[in-house]
């Protein structure tokens, strides 16, 4: 673990001078209140995702998955957790944390609206007023979060500059922090950014592990002999991971979107996935030095992935280090192995995946043998969210599990 | 010329474009004009694909360079080639800085940039604490390492960033990222104030579009001012406009004495005693 901010080489605070301060401030912040409890900020905070997030989740039996693989697979499922996903986890910690702070505004970033909507709902539970900067294709492609965020009394505020993503969603974000950072906290939604974001997410998501690796002993006797989540920024990677890290017996696997291909387009500074961690090289993005699809110049480039949850071109500098050291093996699924394992979990286990989750699941579909015999997946979200979307890739694919789909095309 | 040199002989009129914006021909062109202008160094931005100090006014500026094929080997020979004798200081975030080359870190980018002629840096991501070895690398080679101090710089960390800046130190006027503003923030002169000690050149930038803010910056005691998106939106005007480079290049000049003049104008209008040697 990590107290300033560096996992070997990765890590760091590369932000403007005009941020320095809100991240000293934030530093101390974490320090009290997160790592030593005062004024029972973390038994408030465990509260609230008692009460308020529906934990602890269950760890529990894949019966028919179990069957199919001739071993023990049990799922974590976060996709239970209120709002449908993990990203409540980090979202009440830092909504909650910015008013132990004497914060009075809320902004954060969103790419599919996962975060967005997260935030938007601790905002709205603890009273405070949040605007989230979302790219404007993402508004356009997400208009279901757009209006849940808008339920829940926050403001989106649309980003046009660039090509309207993610990554510029997040540096829309922090020129808001650099404006005001005086009374505003930035809520970021994953083990990314300056110190101490990575480490701090990470402990508002290790209750993943925490509860994960208790369930697997009550249930199981034992460790899991491998945790396998899907990694995008990394955020219920290194939830799922975190209590494991010590923990020998256990392999973990990071399963990142393979997209297309794992071929990059330079010229078009087009990487036609989100492998990172895979095919990345060392640079510097948003803050902290970690890996990133970058080009020969250092221009970062395009990310893709059928979930736009993975679609992002960095990853925790805690993760990445991981990797290198061989804690955590990194692998990757591609768009078309994701969306069978989001058909297969559907039909075989009554859970729709997140297109995220889905790709853990295509993993374990192509390589459970070498993963001993007793397996745990993080379920990071639920598929809801991604029915159109699934409608739509479903369609331009053969996939010989899917329902039939012209009954759900009228529209194409 | 160093850029200790550029700040001895009265208040520095220090102006920002990014290089190839919106091409690499009029871009010369319009370096070119600024010095004709009265500019008395050129800070010359290498654009990034994640500019995340910029307003939007230098992020479509960026953006229209990137287009152009703007790319740091084509920034090195940009400034071979740019006829100019003030001094050029290469702004830029620091993963280009850190790529560039075969090896590991800054050295190569410094390296090159020497080699071309740049006199110094400035890298907005990259803090005080993170700039050690960019600090060598400059040392190495003979280079100045430009620091921004924010509003809200104070204490320890004003220290920590004045032991490690050169050539001059760059004061933000305001929180935010780049833009012009029809007024120019009273947090200035605090700021300048708390610079007051330290014996290095403080340049104004943030928010200045007009020779009445270079004045009154200058009469505040700013021993230079930074102006970057004013002039960028001349050049976004003619781009859109279909100007010829020729006619962006004069409007350029025609706004670059302006805040030259005001700038020296700012200087006489200093009470006595602010009246700096």
């Amino acid at each position: 673990m990590s107290v300033d901010g560096k996992f070997g080489d990765y890590g760091g605070q590369y932000v403007p001078e005009a941020l320095m301060p809100a991240i000293e401030e934030l530093e101390d912040a974490y320090e009290r209140y997160v790592l030593n409890n005062e004024d029972g900020f973390m038994d408030e905070f465990r509260a609230r995702l008692r009460d308020f997030g529906g934990r602890p989740t269950p760890l529990q039996r894949a019966d028919r998955l179990s069957e199919r693989y001739d071993r023990e697979v049990y799922l974590k499922r976060e996709d239970l957790v209120h709002g449908g996903a993990h990203k409540l986890n980090n979202a009440l910690g830092q909504v909650l944390l910015a008013k132990y702070m004497g914060k009075d505004r809320i902004i954060a970033e969103t790419g599919a609206g996962q975060h967005g909507t997260a935030t938007a709902m601790a905002c709205a539970h603890l009273d405070m007023p949040c605007e989230v900067y979302m790219g404007e294709r993402d508004i356009n492609r997400q208009r279901p979060n757009v209006f849940r965020m808008k339920l829940n009394g926050s403001e989106v505020n649309p980003v046009t500059v660039g090509r309207g993503t993610l990554k510029e969603a997040i540096s829309e974000t922090m020129r808001d922090w650099a404006t005001n950072v005086e009374d505003t906290h930035y809520v970021i939604g994953s083990v990314v950014g300056p110190h101490p974001f990575p480490s701090m997410v990470r402990d508002f998501q290790s209750v993943i592990s925490e509860e994960a690796r208790t369930q697997a002993r009550e249930k199981m006797g034992r460790l899991p002999d491998a945790v396998l989540a899907c990694a995008g920024g990394g955020s219920n990677t290194m939830g799922a991971f975190a209590e494991f890290v010590e923990d020998d017996e256990t392999e973990l696997y990071a399963v990142e979107a393979g997209g297309s291909t794992l071929d990059v387009d330079e010229g078009a500074g087009v990487a036609p996935n989100s492998a990172s961690l895979t095919t990345g090289s060392e640079g510097v993005l948003h803050g902290a030095r970690t890996r990133l699809l970058q080009d020969h110049d250092g221009q970062i480039m395009e990310s893709h992935s059928i979930s736009s949850g993975l679609d992002y071109a960095g990853v925790g500098p805690e993760l990445a280090h991981l990797v290198d050291t061989g804690r955590v093996t990194a692998v990757n699924v591609d768009d078309d192995d994701a969306l069978t394992a989001f058909h297969r979990l559907s039909q075989l286990e009554g859970i729709i995946p997140a297109l995220e989750s889905a790709h853990a699941f295509g993993y374990l579909e192509e390589h459970s043998e070498e993963l001993g015999e007793f397996v745990v997946v993080n379920l990071s979200g639920r598929g809801d969210k991604d029915l159109e979307s699934a409608i739509e890739e479903t369609y331009e694919r053969d996939i010989d599990i899917a329902p039939n789909m012209d009954e759900f095309t009228g529209g194409l | 010329m160093s850029l200790a040199d550029a700040f001895a002989d009265g208040p520095a009129f220090v102006p920002y474009l990014v290089a190839g914006d919106p091409d690499y021909e009029s871009s010369l062109e319009y370096v070119e004009a600024l010095e004709r202008g009265g500019a008395d160094v050129i800070e010359l931005g290498l654009p990034f694909s994640e500019p995340i100090a910029e307003g939007p006014t230098i992020q479509n500026a960026i953006v229209r360079a990137l287009e152009g094929g703007m790319t740091p080997e084509r920034y090195f020979e940009f400034v071979e080639d740019l006829d100019v004798s003030i001094p050029v200081v290469c702004m830029t975030y620091y993963n280009l800085i850190y790529r560039y080359g075969d090896a590991e870190g800054p050295r190569p980018f410094v390296q090159k940039a020497a080699e071309v002629g740049i006199e110094g840096f400035v890298v907005p991501d990259l803090p005080a604490e993170e700039a050690d070895p960019l600090r060598e690398a400059c040392d190495e080679f003979g280079l100045d390492l430009v620091f921004i101090v924010a509003p809200t710089t104070r204490g320890d960390r004003l220290d920590r960033i004045m032991q490690q800046v050169s050539g001059y130190v760059y004061v933000q006027a305001r929180l935010g990222t780049t833009g012009a503003k029809s007024n120019v923030s009273d947090q200035t002169g605090s700021s300048l104030d708390r610079l007051s000690d330290y014996d290095v050149p403080k340049a104004v930038g943030f928010g200045i579009s007009s020779g009445e803010h270079a004045e009154r910056i200058v009469r505040g005691g700013a021993d230079g001012i930074i102006v970057g998106s004013a002039l960028v939106d001349i050049v976004a005007q003619g781009y859109e406009d279909g100007d010829s480079a020729k006619t962006t290049a004069e409007r350029l000049e025609t706004l670059a004495r302006e805040l030259k003049s005001g700038a020296v104008d700012g200087v006489s209008q200093r009470p006595p005693h602010s009246e700096r040697t």
